[in-house]
């Protein structure tokens, strides 16, 4: 009896260790095991649920409202953070202004994202002449100069919205995943899976997005992550130049811009300060996550 | 060898003349056109029209792309209508400093990227080579403006060891050794700024090239010959490990193409990247235009020169 159920423990053990963890498991480990990816994410999560949950009880208006008799304003118990040049609350812009750079990043991730795999999949999958032109049409949004054009359209765009900064960065922005799905799209094809799926009759349109997809979903996560830091840097340095977020849209980088101002980059550090500390912790806890993912998909590197 | 160089140069024809079409299109699109940096506002519309037709303004677009080209070719980038000088004669003062810039940044790049690679590389899990590692993490992380803002509040403003603006002292007689100084010292800082967290992709890649090549079997061969330590670093492992750094060489002008429209911003710098954004305020379209192709061009001629520079390194990209 004892006897049994001990073997019984054994095979159970056995199929546990030979099952292999799921993708995501394996991503989900690698960042608990990574103590500095680990608080990361914790800063992370902290940070977005107070943006957006901040944002819903601060008066928006009250934020944006220039009052002439506050200019300037060190940090007091009124204004936490001191107040800039139209005598906005630095703190309220703050908040707001994360909560808008972490939209737009995360929107054009996923825009770009979603662009990208469809375009690389398409042109990995069937390869031969689709595979060669599609890749020439790459190449040359490739070799445009991205700042000055972005900036250019975002001077001449007429009724110029948030919306239309979005689509702007994510047309410029999508050839990088695009290559790399296109790069993985081309070895996963030749995979007997796929053989046996064209046997069996599947459309191309199923095998490319139920079954080639899925394989490459941790790669995608990964590169959408490290693509999430880059974002939002090129956001707010955008706004930081004056052409990223219309003007009544306050981002960390439109409070880094006042800094460009010597009187204030010298002696007001309360308006730009926390900002660039602020973009600095986002951009570093975000891409140690994403190092930590990335060192997940590959075995040999792996700490988990 | 020569193949290869034929053929690249060969592909990078139709990129150039798609980025022309592109640039003429923008150009097109933006408000005011060649005539409007030219008249004065009292003038009568027949004259205007009259003018427009003699200028070609009325021909369909192609004509007036092919008159462009041809303008290009003859270094005729149009009229600034802020300056009320030709585009080419103005890009021709700011050139100068961008060039210097970007020369600068780039020695400093490798200036840096070179030793710290190497310690970081053969002396890899030291407390040393956990520094730089840990310099290269956070570097990455670390948009460029927000380095070169806090470089020139400290070093600029709070110490004053280096000035905060402008490319050369008032005053200075050109040709002179202190206006050559003085053109060093305003352009260290922003060099100084760019270079080190644009140098941060190098060290990383020096540092994981030697790793990699320590591991190699040719230099178990190496030392069991006998190759004393240095040797071995010096004449076999690093000359592996900076062949594939040579070849990024044209990648980093691309860089610092985006990198100085910042910098210059930041450090009141008078060169390209600054005209550029001073003329998309201003509107002043002919100038825009004329800095996005040269912008252009340059990163063409970057990621040619980068593959070429590759094939040279590594064989195996020729014979494909």
């Amino acid at each position: 009896m004892i006897k049994d159920s001990s073997a019984v423990a054994d095979t159970e053990q056995v199929e546990k260790a030979s099952k292999s963890p799921s993708g995501f498991h394996i991503l989900w480990r690698e960042i608990v095991r990574d103590k500095i990816a680990l608080v990361s994410l914790i800063f992370l999560v902290l940070i977005t649920v107070t943006v957006y949950g901040v944002s819903f009880f601060l008066d928006y208006k009250e934020i944006v409202k220039v009052d002439l008799l506050s200019i300037h304003q060190a940090p007091n118990d009124e204004f936490i953070l001191g107040t800039d040049y139209g005598g906005r609350d630095v703190f309220g812009q703050l908040l707001i202004g994360t909560r808008n750079s972490l939209s737009i990043g995360i929107l054009v991730t996923l825009m770009t994202g979603v662009i990208g795999i469809i375009y690389g999949l398409v042109s990995g999958y069937f390869g031969g002449t689709v595979d060669n032109i599609m890749m020439r049409i790459l190449d040359f949004f490739m070799i445009l100069p991205f700042l000055m054009i972005v900036i250019v359209f975002v001077a001449m765009v007429p009724k110029y919205s948030v919306i239309s900064f979005s689509l702007i960065m994510t047309a410029f922005l999508w050839m990088g995943i695009a290559r790399l799905i296109r790069s993985k799209a081309l070895q996963e094809k030749e995979l007997d899976y796929v053989q046996a799926s064209k046997t069996l009759g599947s459309s191309n349109l199923k095998i490319m997005f139920t079954q080639v997809l899925p394989n490459l979903s941790s790669i995608i996560i990964v590169n959408m992550t490290l693509n999430l830091a880059g974002n939002i840097g090129l956001e707010s340095g955008l706004s930081f130049l004056g052409f990223g977020f219309p003007e009544d849209t306050p981002s960390l980088g439109t409070l880094l811009s006042y800094a460009t101002n010597p009187q204030t980059l010298e002696y007001r550090w309360w308006i730009w300060v926390p900002a660039a500390i602020l973009i600095l912790f986002l951009m570093l806890s975000v891409n140690n996550v994403g190092q930590a993912l990335k060192r997940a998909t590959d075995a040999r590197q792996r700490r988990g | 060898m020569w193949k290869f160089t034929v053929r690249r140069i060969l592909i990078m024809i139709p990129q150039i003349i798609l980025l022309s079409v592109l640039v003429f299109l923008m150009a097109k699109m933006m408000p005011g056109d060649a005539l409007s940096g030219l008249i004065d506002p009292n003038i009568d519309a027949e004259t205007i029209e009259a003018k427009r037709e003699q200028l070609g303004l009325n021909d369909p677009w192609y004509v007036q792309y092919g008159d462009w080209v041809e303008g290009l070719f003859h270094g005729d980038l149009g009229q600034s209508f802020r300056f009320k000088m030709p585009v080419s004669e103005l890009i021709g003062q700011r050139l100068a400093n961008t060039f210097w810039l970007s020369l600068a940044t780039l020695i400093l790049i490798y200036a840096i990227s070179i030793p710290l690679g190497i310690i970081s590389g053969r002396y890899n899990d030291s407390w040393a080579d956990q520094f730089i590692t840990g310099y290269t993490y956070i570097g990455f992380a670390t948009p460029l403006f927000i380095f070169a803002l806090v470089m020139l509040w400290i070093f600029g403003f709070h110490f004053s060891w280096f000035p905060t603006g402008g490319s050369v002292a008032p005053g200075m007689e050109p040709g002179t050794f202190e206006y050559v100084m003085s053109k060093i010292q305003h352009l260290l800082l922003p060099a100084i700024s760019m270079a080190l967290i644009a140098t941060v992709g190098t060290v990383q890649y020096l540092r994981n090239e030697i790793i990699d090549t320590k591991q190699k079997d040719f230099i178990l061969t190496a030392r069991a010959k006998g190759a004393s330590e240095s040797r071995v670093y010096n004449r076999h492992i690093l000359r592996n490990s900076l062949l594939p750094i040579a070849a990024f060489f044209g990648y980093e002008i691309t860089g610092l193409i985006g990198g100085t429209v910042f910098v210059e911003t930041i450090f009141s710098y008078p060169g390209m990247g600054q005209l550029f954004l001073e003329s998309i305020t201003m509107r002043d379209y002919s100038v825009v235009t004329a800095l996005v192709l040269l912008f252009g061009i340059a990163t063409i001629l970057g990621a040619l020169l980068s593959d070429i520079i590759l094939s040279l390194v590594d064989p195996r990209i020729r014979i494909k």
